[in-house]
């Protein structure tokens, strides 16, 4: 017998949840958006109506105002948005312990085992469906089908509040007549690739030759013939295991654009401090400093460069990056956001070849878990480094914790 | 329908359960509950809000109060 999988989408989740405790808005058109004083104004999520205006998630809001002039705009409550998704699992965690989590509103389940009592997979879609429409007050996509690849698919075919079966005797009638970019992993540019050789749907995919595919697309060519045939065995696999991090991050929108390195200095300092602190708790090393940098143009750069020893430190990895920083970029153009990410993690207490100034790297490293300590009892900006004191128009809170993780399919 | 937040007297088990006992209504005055007839997770589609709710009778009619993240309310007609 093959896998059950089944792919789980809360159907427009943060617009969904603003409704159901708005009930007043439910017939109006309604997008959530980032708070525009400080630039984030962007649509996160939409409901259904809204939708019908063509408005579409990432519309700037003036953008989504002139498809729609009475359209509600509401500011996002993440926390809340967390509790529901909490919710959700909980329900998810009746069915099966194998559940993993593809962002805040999406899931995988395996429910292979659970058929045996619950009977079959759509009759659990079904299930699952309707208590999160009573209990939860929200609406879900379900894609069932035998491996990952196509019940995301399922999930993605028939919205909102539907079910989608894809076996192995209908998944050619029902997958392959798709375009090519709604198969996981054909983002633009592949399918430009793609669609220049005359590969539109993901039939077309399928019935090419691996060897052509990775001719044109690398590796990635045979992971999607591999895809397109129904031939994906990658396991669902719950988040259990922290060490499977490979890379801690941050990055941010400015309240105002950047424009000279001065700017740039205060910015990547405070990332730095946010990364490192979460290197510590974690008990990681990085080799690996990497800068993302956008533009006012949202035209965006990465560079990356490696150290000569591992670290955690705050300074080494501000001061790493600012040096990146400096050489890949002039300010021609001015600077929306900015991220810093380390890259290429060890344990804390790995072996590497010291340097002669070791003992400073040493009496600094207890410093900075010094700092830890100081911050945890009395808050984050108990204790700032002198830089973010200089610019009041720049945010100086140095955060613990990204709100939602972006997650990745390969682990 | 309204949304209409009260105060609550509550019974708080050794096992850590939750039964509500009597609430005060708009009028000030509190009100036994005489029977909780259910009691599961549910999402007040027309008042606005998910939690506990508890399907109860109080002085022959049937009410839903609702304990959405430590607050508590009844829908109301």
């Amino acid at each position: 017998m093959g896998r059950v999988i089944l792919h789980c989408d809360l159907n427009n989740f943060y617009a969904s949840v603003e409704c159901l405790y708005h009930p007043e808005l439910k017939n109006k058109p309604v997008a959530v958006c980032g708070e525009s004083e400080l630039r984030h104004g962007i649509v996160l999520a939409k409901n259904q109506i809204a939708k019908s205006y063509g408005i579409q998630t990432g519309d700037v809001i003036w953008q989504a105002l002139k498809k729609c002039p009475n359209l509600v705009i509401l500011k996002p409550n993440f926390p809340l948005y967390i509790r529901f998704s909490k919710l959700v699992q909980q329900i998810y965690s009746e069915y099966t312990d194998l559940i993993e989590p593809f962002g805040i509103d999406e899931c995988w389940l395996d429910v292979t085992e659970s058929t045996k009592i619950l009977g079959s997979g759509r009759k659990i879609a079904y299930e699952i469906k309707e208590r999160i429409k009573t209990e939860l007050g929200l609406t879900v996509s379900v894609g069932v089908s035998f491996n990952k690849v196509f019940a995301k698919l399922g999930s993605d075919y028939k919205k909102p509040d539907a079910v989608t079966v894809i076996t192995k005797e209908n998944f050619k009638q029902i997958v392959w007549p798709l375009p090519a970019k709604d198969l996981l992993y054909v983002g633009s540019a592949t399918e430009k690739k793609l669609s220049s050789r005359a590969i539109y749907t993901i039939g077309d995919i399928a019935k090419s030759s691996p060897e052509y595919l990775k001719r044109i697309l690398g590796k990635w060519g045979e992971v999607l013939w591999i895809f397109a045939n129904g031939l994906d065995t990658t396991p669902v696999t719950p988040p259990l295991f922290e060490d499977n991090i490979k890379g801690i991050g941050n990055s941010i929108t400015l309240p105002r654009d950047l424009t000279c390195y001065e700017d740039a200095e205060y910015v990547i300092r405070m990332l730095s401090e946010s990364v490192a602190q979460r290197l510590r708790q974690q008990y990681l090393k990085c080799y690996t400093v990497q800068v993302w940098i956008r533009d006012s143009f949202l035209f965006s750069i990465t560079r990356q460069e490696k150290l000569q020893t591992p670290t955690f430190l705050a300074r080494e990895i501000s001061q790493k990056a600012f040096e990146i920083f400096k050489k890949h970029w002039n300010f021609k153009n001015s600077i929306r956001s900015l991220g810093v990410r380390a890259l290429d993690l060890v344990c804390a207490n790995s072996f590497y070849q010291l340097e002669f100034d070791s003992l400073k790297k040493f009496k600094l490293e207890q410093l900075e878990k010094a700092i830890d300590q100081i911050r945890r009892r009395f808050g984050q900006s108990a204790v700032l480094p002198a830089i973010l004191l200089t610019k009041s128009d720049l945010p100086c809170e140095i955060p613990l914790h990204n709100k939602i993780h972006p997650v990745a399919f390969f682990k | 329908m309204r949304k209409i937040f009260v105060e609550v007297y509550a019974h708080f088990s050794k096992e850590g359960e939750i039964t509500p006992i009597s609430f005060v209504w708009l009028d000030g005055k509190t009100y036994e509950i005489d029977k909780i007839i259910e009691k599961r997770n549910a999402a007040s589609l027309k008042a606005g809000g998910q939690g506990i709710r508890y399907k109860i009778l109080v002085r022959s009619k049937v009410l839903y109060l609702f304990c959405d993240e430590n607050r508590w309310f009844v829908e109301f007609t």
